[in-house]
């Protein structure tokens, strides 16, 4: 045996030595069990829907709208071609470009709806049923579309500022992630119509210490605030953790959940999550294009389908554990 | 017949002594120094809770999560060379340790390593190419920054399934990484975050490197004449390339901060960060062309982004004017830098 090939057996041994001793005896991935709704598929004849969202790129809610959309096409015996594009011009360009590929069926959501109408319109005048969610709740009907799956931002933001109201609550900060976003401005609005004592801060969403450190500022700025409420689950989570910093006695309360926050919930450091169940959206938007393709099924008779708000807390919240955990919720 | 006015006047004036206002006004670092005295002073007057000593620790936080990666983006610049995958390899650094201690249920400690061999590596490879193809740094770690941005997306949905590392906060070995990359400690009334640490250590040693060694003759000679560098002997392939590894080190620290901060990573984070890191190296004096900057002018670039961006927040400003406040502070600090500059230069 060479000098030079003992020594690589040697650095290999040690190498594998090493790996053994450096497992981790808690969590990792053996702690889940991959748990699948296996529901049986449909024999209806293969069809093609293009699902495009404004989504940026990353974003763990729009990770659950399109798991959802995923579901209800395996189980529907769809081609799901899902796009995203958080540029207003760029999303209506893929709704062309499905146009162009004569798909059976576009799931679309309008967050700028300016930008989006004249192709959406378009799609649905050549005889291509167009659903949409999530966002452009006033927009939607002008534009030929079936159904709407999601949920009033506004009447959302109101629920939680009056869930605020009965908490006792005195003054609530309203995190912004995304400067512009008008869903994000219609939620801290409603919250100001039943809780007027309620200030915006805008932070940058893509930069999570940056995001800490804003909030933290706040706190410090302002002593009175004694609610967090922040528009996505990882910014709540930085916000628990800027309340750790400043000692302040705020509570974080959030709009829309993952799988960390609802664990957050259940260990008491956020207090409660606006759900819109973004995999309800995704899945019954596939669904119903489904139904309309089989059927000529229509949901919601003309009216925004709502998909939320419903209320995470600490007495809910074991119900939610297991689907959050599945990434269902 | 020689006098002393004679001698002195005969007297080589390139090794001259001028006047010690000159040269302290001559450094890169100055006119960025100017600006944040000023930048201070202003936030010192609109903003109340900016008086109060317990707040330095936020803003000196939001300024070391910037400076950490200015620091080495800097001594980069004044090399002669961008990197514009910075950003995005914080987030793959901070992905790729949580992933791969998660998905193979490894020791936290063991994902940290094989993330700071990732990200050095990244680092190496952008070095190879650049030297390899010739073609502008820009370009190659443009390439990068797309590469790096669709894998943090692709390889953590293979891994978990979703768009964010899982949570490994119980996982062996989390505590203790938690202690070395996202404790705090509190002094009086100040909590100041371990990253505070961590980038005033950077700066001194890279102000150390820079100034003081030959390696930091190296970086200039390689930022202001590559071929001039290498006919006088200077290892212009290992400086650059060693440029290169020393973001990606500094990228690994800043993504083990995102990670055990926040127990998980957004896969979609880092973008846009690149410019931030290389707007401070700018406002702290480096030049866009190479050979000419301050480590420790770019760490007060760093500061003055943290004070700027956490100042309209104390101050209490209609933040949709942000970021157009933001742009003006950054074109003000660079015109006084270049103002600074010029006149210490005339005499």
């Amino acid at each position: 045996m060479t000098h030079k090939l003992r020594m690589s057996l040697l650095a290999a041994g040690a190498a594998a030595a090493l790996t053994l001793a450096a497992c981790s005896s808690s969590g990792g991935k053996q702690d889940n069990a991959d748990d699948t709704a296996a529901a049986g598929t449909a024999n209806t004849p293969r069809m093609t829907v293009a699902f495009i969202t404004h989504s940026a790129p990353g974003d763990t809610f729009w990770d659950l709208v399109r798991k959802g959309a995923e579901d209800a096409a395996k189980k529907d015996n769809v081609e799901l071609q899902y796009q995203s594009d958080p540029d207003g011009p760029g999303q209506a360009n893929l709704v062309q470009s499905a146009i162009d590929k004569k798909v059976d069926g576009i799931a679309v959501t309008l967050a700028k709806p300016d930008a989006m109408k004249a192709n959406v319109t378009k799609a649905a005048q050549g005889g291509i049923p167009v659903v949409a969610l999530n966002g452009g709740i006033d927009a939607w009907q002008g534009m030929g579309v079936l159904g709407y799956f999601g949920q009033d931002e506004r009447i959302a933001g109101r629920a939680a500022g009056q869930k605020l109201g009965t908490e006792g609550a005195k003054k609530t900060l309203c995190v912004i992630h995304e400067q512009g976003n008008v869903g994000l401005e219609a939620r801290c609005d409603g919250v100001k119509d039943t809780f007027p004592n309620t200030e915006k801060v805008y932070v940058t969403g893509t930069d999570m210490p940056g995001v800490q450190a804003a909030i933290t500022s706040k706190l410090q700025q302002d002593k009175a605030i004694d609610r967090v409420l922040t528009m996505g689950a990882p910014f709540a989570l930085a916000a628990v953790q800027s309340v750790k910093d400043t000692s302040s006695a705020a509570k974080v309360v959030t709009f829309d959940t993952n799988k960390e926050l609802v664990a957050a919930i259940k260990g008491g450091t956020v207090q409660w999550a606006v759900d819109q169940q973004p995999y309800l959206q995704g899945y019954l938007a596939v669904d119903s294009l489904w139904l309309y393709k089989t059927n000529g099924n229509t949901l919601g008779g003309g009216q925004a389908t709502l998909t939320g708000p419903a209320f995470i807390d600490s007495g809910n919240v074991a119900a939610v554990e297991q689907y959050a955990n599945n990434g269902k919720r | 017949m020689s006098t002393a006015t004679d001698v002195a006047a005969a007297r080589d004036d390139r090794v001259a002594s001028r006047p010690l206002a000159a040269r302290v006004l001559s450094r890169p670092e100055v006119g960025s120094l100017v600006a944040a005295i000023v930048i201070f002073l202003l936030f010192m007057l609109v903003a109340a809770p900016f008086r109060n000593v317990a707040n330095v620790g936020t803003i000196l936080y939001g300024a070391s999560t910037i400076g950490i990666m200015a620091v080495p983006v800097a001594l980069l610049m004044i090399g002669g060379e961008f990197d514009l995958s910075a950003g995005v390899a914080v987030t793959t650094a901070g992905l790729s340790g949580s992933l791969l201690a998660w998905n193979f249920g490894l020791n936290v400690w063991i994902g940290v390593l094989l993330s700071l061999v990732l990200a050095v590596a990244i680092g190496a490879f952008n070095g190879w190419l650049l030297l390899r193809t010739g073609l502008p740094s820009f370009l190659v770690t443009l390439g990068t920054f797309f590469i790096l941005q669709g894998v943090n997306l692709g390889v953590t949905r293979l891994a978990t399934g979703n768009v964010a590392s899982a949570d490994i906060s119980d996982m062996d070995g989390f505590a203790s990484a938690h202690a070395v990359f996202g404790s705090a400690v509190t002094i009086g009334p100040v909590n100041l975050k371990i990253t505070v640490l961590y980038w005033l250590v950077l700066t001194a040693l890279g102000a150390y490197v820079l100034l003081r060694t030959r390696i930091g003759n190296w970086i200039f000679a390689v930022g202001g004449d590559a071929a001039a560098a290498r006919a006088v002997g200077v290892p212009v392939r290992s400086t650059k390339v060693g440029l290169f590894m020393a973001v990606g080190f500094c990228a690994w620290l800043s993504g083990m901060h995102l990670l055990f901060q926040f127990n998980t990573v957004q896969s979609g984070e880092g973008v846009g960060k690149e410019f931030i890191f290389i707007i401070a190296a700018v406002i702290g004096g480096c030049l866009l062309t190479g050979g000419y900057g301050s480590v420790v002018g770019a760490s007060i670039g760093a500061l003055i982004f943290g004070m700027t961006q956490l100042g309209i927040n104390y101050a209490g400003w209609n933040p949709d004017w942000f970021r157009t406040f933001l742009g003006v502070m950054l074109l003000l600090a660079t015109i006084v830098n270049l103002y600074v500059k010029r006149r210490a230069d005339l005499r």
